[in-house]
């Protein structure tokens, strides 16, 4: 008779297990910053200089393909600015439409659209095909990017006497014509300080 | 072990009711499935690392008398030139005056090396950091946002300290064709 095998316990003490988890977890939890979607993520280049990124009172704008996307940081400012705007433009957003704006990571259509674009379901807000056009910036008569930055500069002054930070993120394709464009009409505004954000590189290089 | 365990078939018959030692262990299997489904959510919508920038502060184009301005003296001026397919081309100096510019590669074997030979020539002679090599960028609008970042990275990888972008002229925009 074949000698049995003796059945050994296959049950494990899980309490350390779960102890390391749950520490993991909450590590997790308290150090994370949700990466928000953007409308169009654009592919950086990258470089050895490391200066963060302040994370307050910066608009970023991201260039791909002559669009550009126009992203604002902070719920509250995102709402001030667009009732700026909305007076340059004549236009008036309710309460609910800055609401939904202010959900909004970034965006790329003229000022005249985004009244239609609110009016969607939020799924829909971010949607790529709803940014088809980018921001009008190569007409002076209505260079919209102008004007977002312009406000966004009055209002981050007005309110909190901070000044205004801008980031620009090109893509690795992009050609300097545009960038350059894009440097010059911040320029005329007297804005000459910018944060380029870039990847990191490797070391060897 | 790691059970929970009522324990009720030791209630033997008549015997005298006494208060069970219960066995406290809880199955926690699911509650470490729960945890790390968890910490992989987490892990994965949370960018752990800030992207990182460059700050360029650009002069102002405010017009400034011409005694205001920043002098380049010539002889420790370079131009470098960005153009098209990763081209790159430098010169000392006045473009005038100055040879032909020269083809270069981007990277460590190439305008690295350029920058690091012409920075050592002025500091022999005793001309550093604000008093040293200026650096003068013009990039074609074909060159790409990529090539611009690298020869700001090799600024600050060479530590110039005097470097501007300046607006390519007509000439120097022939010459990168």
């Amino acid at each position: 008779m074949a000698k049995k095998m003796k059945k050994s316990s296959t049950r494990i003490d899980m309490t350390a297990m779960c102890d390391v988890s749950f520490l993991l977890l909450t590590f997790f939890v308290l150090t994370s910053t949700a990466k928000v979607p953007e409308v169009h993520p654009v592919d950086l280049p990258d470089s050895t200089k490391e200066t963060k990124i302040p994370s307050d009172d910066i608009v970023t704008i991201s260039v791909d393909n002559e669009k550009i996307y126009f992203g604002i940081a902070g719920r509250q400012d995102k709402k001030d600015i667009l009732t700026r705007m909305g007076e340059e433009y004549n236009i008036s957003f309710t309460e609910e439409e800055l609401n939904k704006f202010a959900g909004m990571e970034n965006f790329g259509l003229d000022i005249r659209n985004l009244k239609q674009l609110l009016a969607k379901p939020s799924s829909e807000l971010m949607n790529p095909e709803n940014h088809p056009t980018g921001i009008p910036f190569k007409d002076s008569l209505n260079n919209q990017l102008s004007s977002w930055v312009k406000n966004a500069r009055e209002s981050s002054w007005q309110r909190k006497e901070s000044i205004l930070k801008v980031a620009i993120k090109g893509d690795k394709e992009e050609s300097f014509g545009t960038i350059k464009e894009v440097i010059d009409i911040l320029q005329k505004q007297r804005q000459n300080q910018f944060y380029l954000v870039t990847g990191l590189r490797d070391d060897d290089f | 072990m790691a059970e929970l365990n009522t324990g009720s078939n030791e209630g033997g018959k008549g015997k005298k009711v006494r208060s069970k030692k219960q066995n406290t262990g809880v199955d926690l299997t699911a509650m470490v499935d729960l945890a790390f489904l968890l910490i992989t959510f987490f892990m994965l919508t949370t960018s752990l690392a800030k992207p990182q920038s460059m700050k360029l502060t650009m002069p102002d184009k405010q017009d400034v008398p011409d005694e205001m301005r920043q002098q380049a003296p010539e002889s420790r001026t370079m131009t470098v030139l960005l153009g098209k397919d990763n081209m790159i081309k430098y010169y000392m100096g006045l473009l005038e005056e100055s040879e032909e510019p020269t083809n270069t590669t981007y990277g460590k074997d190439g305008i690295r090396q350029i920058i690091l030979q012409k920075k050592a020539e002025l500091e022999a002679q005793g001309k550093v950091d604000n008093e040293g090599l200026i650096v003068l960028i013009k990039a074609t609008d074909d060159a790409t946002y990529t090539n611009m970042i690298d020869i700001l990275d090799e600024m600050a990888i060479t530590d110039v300290k005097v470097y501007a972008i300046n607006d390519i002229t007509e000439q120097e925009t022939e010459i990168m064709q």
